[in-house]
């Protein structure tokens, strides 16, 4: 079944290649219903295979598993579905579907070229984004780690500008530069000194490591996953916005930011183990920086007028509460970051979602040129506004849920200024995401100037876009709430990461 | 009756298949009179290509035998050793045979007949007599176990090569052939006076037998001129930093079908021999513990690691460029030495047939290139993602590859020297090697750039795909960096188990 799973979106992106190939781009409306439907079926039947084949097995307390062959001695490829990988596959997945049906009216309506190219690549970042939430080593996941890191950047260049090629210089330099010297050290250190790469129940490193070593260990991996954006490493991020706003949503919300702090969480909780951290203390640093990137991202995202720069910086720190959470190595810490993963995507690929929008058929691009957008564009701003209240970690929103366990793993860990530290981080969110709600229902509309000078009067005959960008949008909105009354399945879902028996489980039950 | 002793039981029962280690190096080499008899071009380029595939199947035979049943010992002439030669095929030699072999499988059909070469059409014959001649010399220093046999086939294979750089378009050909000619001679000289030297001191040629009479005068002071003499030869050979002068040039302005296989063999067999002289004639004790060897080999491939690739980021040559990427793949091996241990040396064995694969198939990239637009700049490589698409994915792939991408063969050999190094405890240089592939980052992202980011010029010459007779073998070699870069234990156990003989026992 991984296999398939896996198998789907590769040959999906060998046939989009393909169709895309044959039939040659249409450039008048810049779309190809052939090239569409093929990548529409992709996404459907590899949700279809991870939710409906994979989930129930996982959910039966099963970890379906598939080694294929070892590519050096005693490093297999190979591949498990624990709780997870399967809950990092299903929201890659699942948020494929919204985003491709977003892509097509985006493209069509940005009259963008290469699209053949962008949704191969896409299709191929999926691909790659599945191979590593079913990783069952440390190997196996940095392939996967890489292939995504070179499947998307076409889509970052796309653009093909000068600026697109610095920001694809940045994005590649940074996260090779990362991956190659620090992880990739880490884990051939990692293999050794414990012979194995496998993601095991209470981590490999116990008694292989002292305190002092399991601390550098710690900080190859953590600054090593460049796709977590831990600050100094987060830049490649607002570097990668220049990609078209479905990449930025799916991609840079998603499944590449998702795959390193993904990537953090399994190390901590699979190589390293809790118990282990919490002995030795070798994650005590790694809270302060991740608190650190918390903070001042946000209070950098306050200073951004750029919408999309904003809703970066946002994420930059969005993704710090995950490595807090791992970081602060309590079961309720580590749930929290597990479930951010899929409450920040819901969230935040709405919140980039309605940013194109407003983009392509709007053509405002910063928050100061937004004021009584809301007249025009309600319902994508009142999406805008549900995802913004799931950032923020309002209820009835499934960001609160995340929140709520991330802060009670800073509690129960006695680090009660990371809560403090959490607090002030939503109240910044506050201060970044709603004056673009405020400035759009509650100002008058701005006349805006064109680059010519001349003046012109504001739209505000209610145009919404085009409706493959609308449902999406509101689809995802909705998820939001839905995800606040499905919190406990979730939860439920990522409890036996934590093995069946724990006390520590148990306190949180 | 009586029965026969043992002795005669192999002389009588010896069928062709005993005579393989000999009939590798014996065909190629009364091929190439042949070609220079027949003339006809496309039966001459018949023949070459049906020489290295035979050579090819005998080199898989002889492999596979040597892993089930060890060392395969053959006395030319039936004068045995250590007074005749003998061709002697172990893991390792029997390993190098393959690598060599396969590229040459793979090169020689590259192209129809004389296509690129900008060669007199009368002349293709010679060509492939000295492109056999070559071929012959290489495995000849494969093959055989006596050092003296060694040089006379460095020395074919070098004539060969000098003659075939002298191919290359304009004058600047000659002269890099000329000083490939005056490096070359030098570094055979001394290896020359190094088995000369050893010669005198213990009366033997046969690399076993120098083995063990060396170990009661090893410290003597002739025997380490001997190997100093040895190892600067052999370091020009390989072009080892900083003897690595003559190879960018030669490497530029030979033909590109003649880059990609010299590049991908050539080298590759120097490296061997080196390793032969190290491990298998001195010894792995006397070469680490009494010469601590790694204080200069370490720095040297260190160096040559950086040297070489800061140097192919400043390039505006694609063929120069690739050139000086070999010099920091070349420090990459002998980094794998240096380390003495076993993953370490496996590692710089794995690379040695990974670097074949993935240098030979971008040279043939270029090859590709230079066909369609007469030019190797990279400047004019502007655009050609959409002209050439097929041939630029395999630069892609190769690319990658030189990075050291995971399932890609580059990452095998990364993975086997950073772990050899922190089995050494030499962090640092673990670090360095990881510093290094991202240089190799920059040089390969600034070709992709232009190719794909830049449009055609204004007005440049019309370029189209090439024939399938460039792509297939070009892809090959892609393909394989690829295939052995997830199937790398195919040729990791054979490198792991080398490397343990060598630092084993000697052999």
């Amino acid at each position: 079944m991984i296999g398939y799973a896996m198998l789907v979106p590769a040959v999906g992106a060998l046939l989009v290649g393909l169709v895309g190939w044959l039939t040659g781009e249409d450039e008048e409306t810049g779309g190809n219903d052939k090239r569409e439907a093929v990548t529409i079926v992709a996404t459907l039947v590899t949700f279809g295979i991870v939710a409906g084949k994979i989930l129930p097995a996982v959910l039966d307390g099963a970890r379906p598993a598939w080694t294929l062959f070892e590519v050096v001695p005693g490093v297999p490829l190979a591949f498990e579905v624990e709780p997870l990988g399967m809950l990092f596959a299903l929201v890659a997945s699942g948020l494929w579907i919204p985003t491709s049906i977003y892509a097509f009216g985006y493209m069509r309506g940005h009259h963008e070229h290469n699209q053949t190219r962008f949704f191969v690549c896409f299709a191929a970042a999926i691909f790659a984004a599945l191979g590593i939430a079913f990783a069952a080593n440390l190997f196996t996941l940095f392939l996967f780690y890489e292939v995504l890191t070179f499947s998307t950047y076409p889509l970052v260049t796309h653009e093909g500008s000068e600026k697109a090629m610095k920001a694809g210089r940045v994005y590649l330099g940074i996260l090779v530069f990362t991956s190659v010297t620090f992880l990739l050290f880490a884990i051939i250190w990692t293999y050794q000194l414990t012979g194995t790469l496998d993601f095991t129940d209470g981590g490999i490193l116990a008694g292989k490591v002292g305190s002092g070593q399991a601390t550098i260990l710690l900080a190859l991996f953590a600054f090593g996953t460049g796709k977590a954006a831990l600050m100094p490493f987060h830049r490649w991020l607002p570097n990668a916005m220049v990609a078209p706003t479905p990449v930025s949503a799916l991609l840079h919300a998603v499944a590449v930011v998702k795959a390193g702090v993904f990537t953090v969480l399994k190390v901590i909780i699979y190589i390293f183990g809790l118990d282990f951290l919490t002995v030795t203390g070798a994650a005590e640093w790694l809270c302060w920086v991740a608190a650190f990137t918390l903070l001042s991202s946000s209070i950098i995202a306050l200073t951004k007028d750029n919408l999309k720069a904003r809703l970066a910086y946002s994420t930059v720190s969005q993704l710090s509460y995950i490595v807090l959470g791992a970081a602060l190595a309590t079961t309720a810490g580590a749930l929290g970051g597990g479930m951010h993963i899929a409450m920040h995507a819901m969230g935040k690929i709405t919140l980039f979602f309605c940013a194109g929008s407003i983009i392509v058929f709007a053509h405002k691009t910063e928050v100061s040129q937004m004021d009584g957008l809301g007249r025009r564009m309600p319902l994508t701003m009142a999406a805008f506004f549900l995802g913004s209240m799931s950032i923020i970690g309002l209820p009835p929103m499934g960001g609160s849920w995340s929140k709520w366990y991330l802060a009670l793993g800073a509690a129960e860990a006695d680090h009660v200024i990371f809560v403090f530290v959490l607090m002030a981080s939503s109240l910044l969110s506050i201060g970044y995401l709603m004056p673009v709600v405020g400035r759009a229902f509650f100002l008058p509309p701005k006349p805006w100037v064109d680059d010519h000078g001349h003046e012109h009067a504001p739209q505000t005959t209610r145009s919404e876009g085009h409706w493959t960008c609308t449902v999406p949008l509101c689809a995802t909105a909705v998820g939001c709430i839905l995800l606040f009354f499905f919190g406990t399945e979730v939860r439920e879902l990522l409890l036996p990461i934590f093995g069946p028996t724990s006390a520590m489980v148990e306190s949180i039950r | 009756m009586e029965a026969p002793t043992p002795h005669e039981v192999e002389v009588v029962h010896r069928t062709l298949t005993d005579h393989l280690p000999i009939l590798q190096v014996i065909i190629p080499l009364l091929a190439a009179p042949l070609c220079v008899l027949l003339r006809e071009r496309a039966l001459v380029r018949g023949m070459a290509i049906g020489v290295a595939w035979t050579c090819l199947a005998i080199s898989v035979t002889l492999l596979q035998h040597v892993m089930e049943h060890g060392v395969i010992s053959y006395a030319v002439g039936g004068w045995d050793a250590p007074f005749g030669i003998e061709y002697r095929i172990d893991l390792l030699n029997a390993y190098i045979l393959v690598v060599v072999s396969a590229i040459a499988a793979v090169v020689f059909p590259f192209g129809r007949g004389g296509e690129g070469l900008a060669l007199n059409p009368a002349r293709v014959h010679l060509f492939y007599a000295a492109l056999l001649l070559c071929l012959c010399g290489l495995l000849g220093m494969a093959a055989t176990g006596d050092a003296f046999n060694i040089f006379v086939f460095l020395e074919i294979s070098s004539l060969a090569s000098y003659s075939l750089i002298a191919l290359g378009r304009g004058r600047r050909a000659l002269r890099a052939a000329y000083s490939y000619l005056v490096m070359g001679t030098i570094g055979g000289t001394f290896f020359l006076i190094g088995i000369g030297l050893l010669y005198q001191t213990t009366g033997t040629l046969n690399i076993v037998d120098l083995h063990d009479r060396l170990q009661p005068v090893i410290g003597s002071r002739t025997v380490v001129v001997a190997f100093a003499f040895l190892v600067v030869g052999l370091g020009i050979k390989l072009a080892l930093f900083p003897l690595h002068q003559w190879l960018p040039n030669a490497y530029t302005h030979a033909p590109a079908k003649i880059s990609a296989f010299l590049a991908a063999t050539a080298t590759k067999v120097g490296f061997y021999v080196l390793l032969r002289v190290l491990f298998t004639i001195f010894g792995a004790t006397f070469v680490f513990t009494t010469l601590r060897l790694h204080n200069l080999l370490l720095p040297m491939s260190l160096a040559a690691m950086f040297v070489g690739s800061l140097a192919a980021i400043a390039q505006t040559d694609i063929k120069r460029l690739l050139a000086y990427s070999s010099i920091a793949q070349i420090g990459y091996m002998t980094l794998g030495v240096s380390m003495g241990n076993v993953d370490g040396l496996a590692g710089g064995i794995v690379h040695l047939f990974n670097h074949a694969m993935m240098k030979g198939g971008l040279f043939l990239v270029v090859a590709c290139v230079v066909l369609r637009t007469g030019s190797a700049k990279i400047d004019d490589m502007a655009g050609l993602g959409r002209k050439m698409p097929l041939t630029m994915a395999a630069f892609v792939v190769g690319g990658l590859s030189l990075i050291g991408v995971p399932a890609t063969v580059g990452f095998v050999s990364k993975w086997y020297l950073v772990k050899g190094a922190l089995e050494r405890g030499w962090e640092p240089v673990a670090l360095l090697i990881l510093l290094s592939s991202l240089l190799a980052v920059i040089y390969v992202w600034r070709v992709l750039e232009v190719i794909y980011f830049r449009e055609r010029p204004e007005g440049a010459k019309e370029v189209g795909e090439v024939d399938a007779t460039m792509l297939i073998p070009t892809w090959i070699l892609i393909g394989a960096a690829v295939f052995f870069g997830l199937r790398a234990e195919l040729t990791s156990q054979v490198a792991l188990d080398t490397a343990r003989m060598l630092l084993g026992t000697g052999l």
